[in-house]
């Protein structure tokens, strides 16, 4: 690679958010994916969301597994912890990430391969456990890395590079994740900041699994004619049905919109998510008819986008564990561990 | 909202914001990537195009294109532009054979050059090569006008001087010295016929300060005058306190000339306050490193004289308020500074004695002759003006661009040709891609700060007047200085069709430059940019529709690096950096048959 350095100079006109960072101070290393990659919008889309709800960058925790996708973490937020792991067990490292250290915000970065082929059961469970997470699935219906193999998300009938039809059914994980009873599940679009900015921001705030499926081009090995997952093809074919305003607690709500078109979901951190209906039929609110709504139109060729589902009050991971509200790494030593002595009584009882 | 055209010469030539900005428009980055490279003789060359006299320009220039250049807005300090012209003068090789060739055939043209000034030493660079003959005429004994005789040699040396006008004087011209043009008329009716007159003769007179006591005593001096007389060796030596009226660059050369011939202690006197101070920031540090005292807020009044003898100037002072662009200024008193010399340097004027008001050129009410800014012809056909002459005081690059202008019109007026009908500007935009990665430009950003010139040190500079102060760049400071350059005419260019709106330009851009948005009129659009563009200055570009959504591609130019980070992400090739080369208007450029008028 002859890439250079990004330069650190910045616009003089750039704004510094509330911790005094500019959106610069939210990045990483430099790409090294494909040239108009969408997996690198979504990076951007990260870094603009971290920076405009000012999180310190070293509260941050940004896991994946192996891909492209799971390359990205790489080359956002150079200041906080990370864990690259092996195909397909981000779940599990995040997991751990959080019974540790539940005062680090949770990013796992994945991919369609990662996330539902090798990694489908982890992914399950993760969903299932309620992890508290926000879950990205840069999904370009291909192996990406490996030189771009039909994966399990590629459309029936969608054509690879070569010419060849994939014959079999796609997993929707957006499907999978609303059936296995995911309280926040969106669907964006790497080209549409507009959309996935917000929807970061409230997946961050949910309290939770937060899942976002983002379909984001691989430029190189699916973006031609015949690709259900082009810039193209999303474009022609993107439907958003809920526009997700994220609102943080600090920030006045102003004067609300007509009624039948706005909800509001007030979240865990007392910040308020502002859902405007785009179609007036679908109602995320509704899992089961949120499902059947997502079906139904996928039979048009159409791909509903915007905050999907959301549901509030369920308990995270934990929650369910009723582990302390203090993060366990800090509680101290001997706390965590009372020693031989605690161990003999407890063994005791069970005799 | 249309698509900007690019395919007009000014567009892209515009981003050049430093060539730009030179009135002659040299080729500025390409002149210090041939310096990075070590080029020295082709840098020079590439100068000598535009502006004639870089080892001279590269030393006293007025350097317009030093506050334009972009690097001012991205680090607070521009490139060190002109100096590094001076780095490809002190370096090259012998270029003699590289200049312009004089044809061994004349054309049959004989024209008169009044004063031998940059304007009009450029005006014969330029005709030479095409086959006229050149006539000087100058009242003194040497070339140079007030680059010899007004600027200090401790700012110029004489061999520069001599090298770069002996380039010009070397093709032939037929130089007269000390012969003053007494009589216009008497030229053009003269026993030699001349088939064109260009008038050169700068503004030869310095402003009078007449306030009580001017003439009771004899330590009372025009600055220009001053300075000349120094030049000459009238003048060797000067009192112990000295006073310069007025704070323009002339001021400059009479303070830091002053503590050269002995003085002491020597003031300049502002009216207002410092920032209202003409002279160029650079030549005013200069000043104030040879401990020269700047008085603000003094109004002279006048001379006082004892018996005979200067002792010192009487000033109403005032005190200063800032009123935006202005000051409030509140009188305070009178004081009197002593001193035992007064310098006025407070500004020059035209005068043309020996221009009879019959000859057909119109004189305006200020008594100046009334000439045309793009062809330089005055009211009388085939009398052209150029250099201080035309407008009043300008600088060295300006008359050199006059000077060439001038010549275009005369090449034209002397072929039948209207001298309205001036030969456009061209281009060229050529690719500077090499590969996946690598372009044909140092892209990199360099972040270092701007290199401070050496200068001799205080002490050995004030024992002869010419000692030269600055000492040039070193070579380690000139590899660090090229690369501060930003490449402006490396363009990023847009080919709208070939845009798959994926972002990654807008992603990767350090700067913010770039957006993808919907059409809106271009009042609304500058506040609706990735990052705000409230400079109206600096030009937006705004595609065609794109096919995917309909939005527009903006580029803000105000703030580009000229990375071409957006041409190395852009998966389309739609993004490219493409060299601009402007092609300026010369004399003889454009073909002129001499059939066609009868030659
Ligand atoms: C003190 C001082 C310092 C300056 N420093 C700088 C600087 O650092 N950088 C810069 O860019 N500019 C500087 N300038 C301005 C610059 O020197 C002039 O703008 C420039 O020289 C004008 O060029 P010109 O060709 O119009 O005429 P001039 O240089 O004025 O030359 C005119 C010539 O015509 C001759 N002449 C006049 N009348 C007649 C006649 N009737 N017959 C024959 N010959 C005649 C004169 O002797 C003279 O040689 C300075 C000016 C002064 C006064
Ligand atoms: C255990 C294991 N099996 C297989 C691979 C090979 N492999 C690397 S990346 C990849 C697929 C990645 O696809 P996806 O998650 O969609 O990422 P993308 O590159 O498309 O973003 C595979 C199969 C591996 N690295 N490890
Ligand atoms: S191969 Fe595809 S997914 Fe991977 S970096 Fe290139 S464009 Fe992106
Ligand atoms: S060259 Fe491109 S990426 Fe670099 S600053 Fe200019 S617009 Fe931005
Ligand atoms: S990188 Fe190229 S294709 Fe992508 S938006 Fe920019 S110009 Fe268009
Ligand atoms: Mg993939």
């Amino acid at each position: 690679m002859t890439y250079l350095p990004k330069p650190r100079v910045q616009h003089p006109a750039l704004t510094t958010n509330a911790i005094g960072l500019t959106r610069r101070d939210y990045e990483g290393a430099l790409t090294t994916l494909c040239a108009g990659c969408g997996h690198d919008s979504v990076t951007a889309a990260i870094v603009q969301a971290f920076w405009e709800l000012s999180v310190p960058p070293h509260t941050v925790g940004k896991l994946s597994g192996i891909g492209c996708s799971s390359k990205t973490p790489a080359y956002f937020l150079r200041e906080a912890h990370g864990f690259n792991s092996v195909h397909g067990r981000m779940p599990s490292v995040a997991t751990g990430a959080g019974l540790a250290n539940s005062a680090l915000a949770l990013i796992g970065v994945s991919g369609d391969g990662d996330s539902l082929s090798i990694g489908l059961g982890q992914f399950a469970h993760a969903i299932r456990r309620n992890v508290n997470l926000l879950y990205l699935l840069e999904n370009n219906g291909v192996y990406g890395l490996t030189k771009g193999q039909f994966s399990a998300s590629a459309d029936r009938g969608s054509k690879s590079k070569k010419g060849e039809s994939n014959e079999m059914e796609p997993i929707d994980p957006v499907l999978v994740a609303l059936t296995l009873g995911a309280t926040f599940v969106a669907r964006s679009f790497s080209g549409d900041k507009a959309q996935l900015v917000p929807l970061i921001k409230a997946g961050l705030a949910h309290q939770g699994f937060a899942f976002i499926d983002i379909i984001s081009p691989c430029v190189t090995f699916n973006d031609h004619e015949g690709s259900t997952k082009s810039y193209a093809y999303t474009r022609e074919h993107q439907v958003e049905v809920v526009h997700a305003d994220f609102i943080p607690r600090r920030e006045a709500i102003e004067a609300e919109q007509p009624a039948d078109a706005l909800t509001s979901v007030v979240l865990h951190d007392g910040s308020t998510l502002r859902l405007r209906r785009v179609a007036d039929d679908y109602d995320p609110a509704d899992r089961d008819r949120a499902y059947a709504a997502i079906r139904e139109r996928q039979q048009h060729g159409e791909v509903l986008t915007g905050l999907l589902h959301v549901a509030t009050g369920a308990r995270d991971m934990a929650g369910q564990q009723q582990l302390p509200e203090m993060p366990l790494y800090q509680v101290p030593y001997d706390v965590l561990c009372p020693g031989a002595d605690a161990l003999a009584q407890l063994q005791r009882r069970y005799r | 909202m249309p698509r900007t055209n690019v395919e007009h010469p000014d567009y892209y030539h515009k981003v050049v914001d430093c060539q730009w900005a030179c009135p002659a428009h040299t080729n500025v980055p390409e002149y210090i990537r041939l310096i990075a490279q070590g080029r020295y003789s082709d840098a020079y060359m590439v100068n000598r195009e535009s502006n004639v006299f870089p080892g001279i320009l590269g030393r006293t220039c007025d350097r317009p294109c030093e506050p334009a250049c972009r690097r001012t807005r991205v680090d607070g300090t521009p490139v060190a532009i002109c100096r590094l012209k001076r780095v490809a003068a002190d370096h090259k090789d012998d270029i003699r054979d590289r200049l312009p060739r004089v044809p061994a055939t004349k054309n049959g043209r004989h024209i008169a050059l009044i004063g031998a000034g940059p304007a009009s030493l450029t005006v014969a660079n330029d005709l030479m090569p095409l086959g006229y003959a050149c006539t000087i005429f100058e009242q003194g004994p040497k070339p140079g006008g007030l680059m010899r005789i007004n600027i200090p040699s401790f700012r110029l040396p004489e061999e520069v001087l001599d090298e770069e006008i002996g380039y010009i004087t070397g093709m032939g011209v037929d130089m007269r010295y000390s012969t003053p043009v007494g009589s216009l008329r008497a030229l053009l009716e003269g026993p030699e016929t001349f088939d064109a007159v260009f008038v050169g003769t700068g503004a030869p007179k310095g402003r009078e300060l007449a306030l009580p006591g001017r003439y009771d005593s004899d330590q009372v001096f025009i600055g220009k005058e001053w300075l000349e007389s120094i030049h000459f060796g009238h003048v060797t030596s000067v009192g112990r306190r000295v006073l310069i009226i007025g704070a323009g660059n002339t001021a400059m050369d009479c303070c830091r000339s002053a503590r050269r011939l002995g003085a002491t202690e020597v003031t300049v006197v502002e009216r207002k306050t410092r920032r209202f101070i003409k002279a160029s920031p650079w030549e005013l540090e200069d000043a104030e490193e040879e401990q020269v005292v700047i008085l603000e807020n003094h109004y002279p009044v006048r001379y006082v004289v004892d018996h005979g003898r200067l002792v010192g100037v009487e000033f109403d002072t005032f005190t200063a308020r800032d009123a935006g662009d202005d000051i409030v200024q509140e009188p305070v008193g009178r004081r009197i500074v002593p001193c035992d010399t007064v310098i006025v340097a407070i500004g020059q004027e035209n005068a043309f004695p020996w221009i009879e008001r019959d000859l057909g050129i119109l004189f305006d009410q200020w008594d100046v002759p009334v000439v045309d800014r793009v062809t330089h012809m005055s009211t009388r056909a085939g009398v052209f003006f150029g250099g201080d002459a035309a407008f009043g005081p300008g600088n060295i690059i300006w008359s050199v661009a006059h000077g060439h202008q001038a010549a275009i019109s005369i090449h034209q007026f002397c072929h039948g040709v209207p001298v309205t009908e001036r030969p456009a500007p061209g281009f060229t935009l050529s690719s500077t891609k090499m590969g996946l990665h690598e372009w044909a430009y140092s892209n990199n950003y360099s972040p270092v700060a701007r290199q401070k010139m050496t200068h001799v040190d205080l002490s050995a500079r004030f024992t002869t007047m010419s000692i030269e102060v600055e000492q040039g760049f070193t070579a380690e400071q000139t590899r660090k200085e090229v690369e501060r350059c930003l490449n402006c005419d490396v363009q990023t260019h847009f080919t709208d069709s070939l845009c798959i709106e994926c972002d990654a330009c807008i992603d990767i851009c350090p700067t913010d430059c770039l957006t993808l948005v919907q059409e809106t009129p271009l009042e609304t659009l500058r506040s609706r940019l990735k990052a705000p563009a409230p400079d109206t200055e600096q030009a937006l570009f705004t595609s065609n529709p794109l096919k995917q959504t309909g939005r527009i591609m903006v580029k803000d130019e105000n703030i580009c690096l000229h990375c071409g980070l957006c041409a190395e992400r852009c998966p389309t090739y739609a993004w490219d950096m493409r060299k601009f080369v402007l092609q300026q208007p010369m004399a003889g450029m454009t073909f002129i048959p001499l059939e066609a008028v009868g030659r």
